[in-house]
């Protein structure tokens, strides 16, 4: 029996579909109705048509300020750190390591993140690090509970995320590019510059996409690194979901929350297209 | 290996060498695909180097670009070792074999590309100017602003091209530039490149393993096999006078029969085949073997229905034969010497009517044809 191409695409599709539509839209959905609404005084959500929950968001300024710092600054980072390492694993290191140290990349993953986080809140606490540099006569320092903690918690966290993209954009750029290039008279750095790195934008796109939008939503690290202090918007919505069950206000903290990581990704987007990158190339967009 | 008078002078000066060979070993791990190659490239000239897959052309190639270090010996460019010097210093450029355009690159930034590395900077009007001169060289004027991807095979070749001249390179580089064409793109192609390389009266080196095109372009080719460079020498040269067996076999269609030397006078040799035929044929070489290999062209063969007394004859049956306008092919099985290829050209196969599958023949092999063959090394 002829299968025809609408019958195939839509028996492609239908699974997706529906996981997306049950899963996703109608969540959301439930969210911006939500956020138009009012708090029952038992806690949850009553019926309404007010603006009053998003005339509240100042309430919460600190944890977007936190998360909109410390998320990009994260993002930054572990771009930093992962591209170096991406570019040594595809492009220097032999064959014969290549894949031992991928995996070691991937090793932390094996555990959970909390357990990985509390044992940096061994590191960085009073008898980790800042005991070490005491030793050494190197001053007191604070490190566990700051920004700065946080900071490395998610650097940590999401270096696997930022490195694997951009591993694979370089693994797939065509070797023979850099010797014509070479041939052409640029010396390895600016090859580096003018070919490497161009052609491995749609890699740090990917990873710095996913980084960024799961560090927006990330609230079990700075709960855990943070300790109350540092906290994230991540943390604002469990508090007001499951705590203070002010369903209402929390819909609208999420709604302002994903309408500014959307105007983020879009500038993100734009301004890396303009570093000349093709469409289909960018492989989350 | 044959050396004409004239390369022997050529060596003595040294200044018509573009670019030389000298001791040049390569080894990956266990493999030698580089085994001391010696060998003087001249000024202006097209030279192939041809050989079946896998024999070192390519490594040799990218010693020259810088690509490759040698592990033994030196590379010389214009006189100058080249040792010390990596590749964005080297006055070569490549035409590489899958073209390795920029992608991200217009066709007009990827032929710019060489113009625009020059320090101290080249002023915009000046690059831009100069690509559309390249440009037009390879006929492509209208294509600048569009993308390498949008191009055909062809296309994208010429583009290729033009970025490695830019740079008036002194050697441009080209690793199997017409692998990817079609016959017929292909043929277009290799007359473009002569054209281009007459009019810069630049020195090409090309890699290929196909042997006709070696034949038909370059004005010297050298014949490598597992990492050696067997004999280097004009296509006719290496047509007329291979040095060996792995040469007479490579380049153009050949019958290669064993005999025995029975008798040697001024410089050839008389030979008894495996058939009992009795031939007397040119020695390069005179080395004093009995057992000899000797080579002779299809063409050099005629065939009869009488035996004619003048002639070595070897008697043969005629197998096939395949009709080829200016030519007909004949293949022939005799006894003791297995399958003989012998060409006809069409007016001597009118004059004497020529010969059908299953005749019983002559093949006649005239005095002073053919050449006995040095030993493979
Ligand atoms: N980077 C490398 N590492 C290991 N071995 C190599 C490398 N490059 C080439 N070789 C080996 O050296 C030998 C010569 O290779 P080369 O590429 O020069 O052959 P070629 O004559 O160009 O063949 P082809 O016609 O297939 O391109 C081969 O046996 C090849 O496997
Ligand atoms: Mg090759």
């Amino acid at each position: 029996m002829a299968i025809t191409q609408a019958r195939a695409r839509a028996l492609l599709l239908t699974p997706a579909g529906l996981w997306y539509a049950a899963l996703l839209l109608f969540p959301l959905a439930v969210v911006l109705i939500f956020s138009f609404g009012e708090r029952n005084p038992i806690g949850g959500y009553a019926p309404g048509f007010t603006l009053e929950q998003y005339a509240n968001l100042p309430a919460r300024f600190a944890a977007f300020r936190n998360t909109l710092t410390l998320a990009p600054l994260g993002t930054v980072a572990a771009l930093l750190i992962a591209y170096p390492l991406a570019y040594y694993l595809a492009i220097k290191v032999s064959v014969r390591w290549k894949t031992t140290l991928l995996i070691l990349v991937i090793v932390p993953f094996w555990t959970s993140i909390l357990i990985r986080s509390y044992a940096w809140i061994y590191l960085l606490g009073g008898n980790g690090i800042p005991a070490l540099l005491e030793a050494f006569g190197l001053g007191e320092l604070r490190l566990i509970n700051t920004p700065f903690a946080v900071l490395v918690g998610i650097v940590y966290g999401y270096l696997p995320l930022m490195v694997f993209p951009i591993y694979v954009a370089l693994e797939k750029l065509d070797k023979s590019l850099l010797e014509a290039a070479s041939d052409l008279g640029a010396p390895p750095w600016r090859s580096f510059l003018q070919i490497t790195l161009p052609m491995s934008m749609p890699g740090v796109m990917t990873g710095s996409m996913l980084v960024f939008i799961l560090l927006t939503g990330e609230f079990l690290i700075p709960a855990i690194l943070g300790g109350g202090k540092v906290f994230f918007v991540g943390n604002a919505l469990v508090d007001l979901f499951l705590q203070s069950r002010n369903w209402a206000f929390g819909s609208a903290v999420a709604v302002a929350l994903i309408v500014i990581m959307l105007i983020v990704v879009a500038l993100y987007t734009r301004a890396v297209r303009r570093f000349g990158v093709r469409r289909d190339d960018v492989g989350l967009m | 290996m044959r050396s004409s008078s004239e390369e022997g002078a050529a060596q003595d000066t040294g200044s018509e060498h573009v670019a030389e060979f000298i001791d040049v070993s390569k080894r990956f791990g266990d493999i030698l695909a580089a085994d001391r190659l010696n060998l003087g490239i001249r000024r202006g000239e097209f030279l192939s180097f041809l050989g079946p897959s896998g024999c070192g052309k390519t490594t040799a190639l990218r010693m020259l670009a810088g690509f490759e270090p040698p592990s033994e010996g030196t590379v010389r460019i214009d006189a100058t070792d080249m040792s010390a010097v990596p590749s964005h210093r080297r006055p070569v450029n490549m035409v590489f074999q899958h073209y390795a355009l920029f992608p991200h690159m217009t066709v007009a930034q990827n032929v710019g590309y060489g113009l625009r590395q020059r320090r101290p900077r080249l002023p915009k009007s000046e690059i831009g100017a100069q690509v559309d001169k390249a440009l037009a060289t390879v006929r492509l004027s209208d294509f600048g602003t569009r993308r390498v991807w949008e191009l055909s095979g062809g296309q994208q070749q010429r583009v290729a091209l033009a970025r490695a001249i830019i740079n008036e390179p002194t050697i441009l580089l080209l690793d199997e530039p017409m692998a990817a064409l079609d016959a017929k793109l292909r043929a277009e192609m290799q007359r473009e490149l002569l054209d281009l390389q007459r009019s810069l009266g630049i020195t090409f080196v090309l890699v290929t393993h196909d042997q006709e095109e070696a034949l038909s372009m370059s004005d010297r080719i050298c014949i490598m096999g597992r990492g050696r460079i067997v004999q280097v020498g004009t296509p006719q040269d290496l047509y007329d006078r291979p040095c060996n067996r792995y040469v007479a076999d490579f380049v153009g269609k050949a019958n290669i029969l064993s005999g025995e030397v029975v008798a040697r006078e001024a410089g050839q040799a008389r030979v008894v085949l495996g058939c009992g035929a009795e031939v007397l044929v040119p020695e390069g070489n005179p080395d004093g073997r009995r057992h000899v290999d000797v080579v002779i062209r299809p063409e050099c063969l005629s065939l009869s229905a009488t035996h004619q007394d003048e002639d070595a004859a070897i008697r043969a049956r005629v197998t096939h034969r395949t009709f080829l306008g200016d030519h007909t092919e004949y293949l022939l099985q005799a006894e003791g010497t297995g399958l003989l290829q012998v060409n006809l050209p069409r007016q001597a196969e009118r004059t004497s009517g020529g010969h059908g599958v299953g005749d019983d023949v002559h093949i006649l092999w005239a005095a002073g044809t053919g050449l006995v063959l040095a030993a493979d090394d």
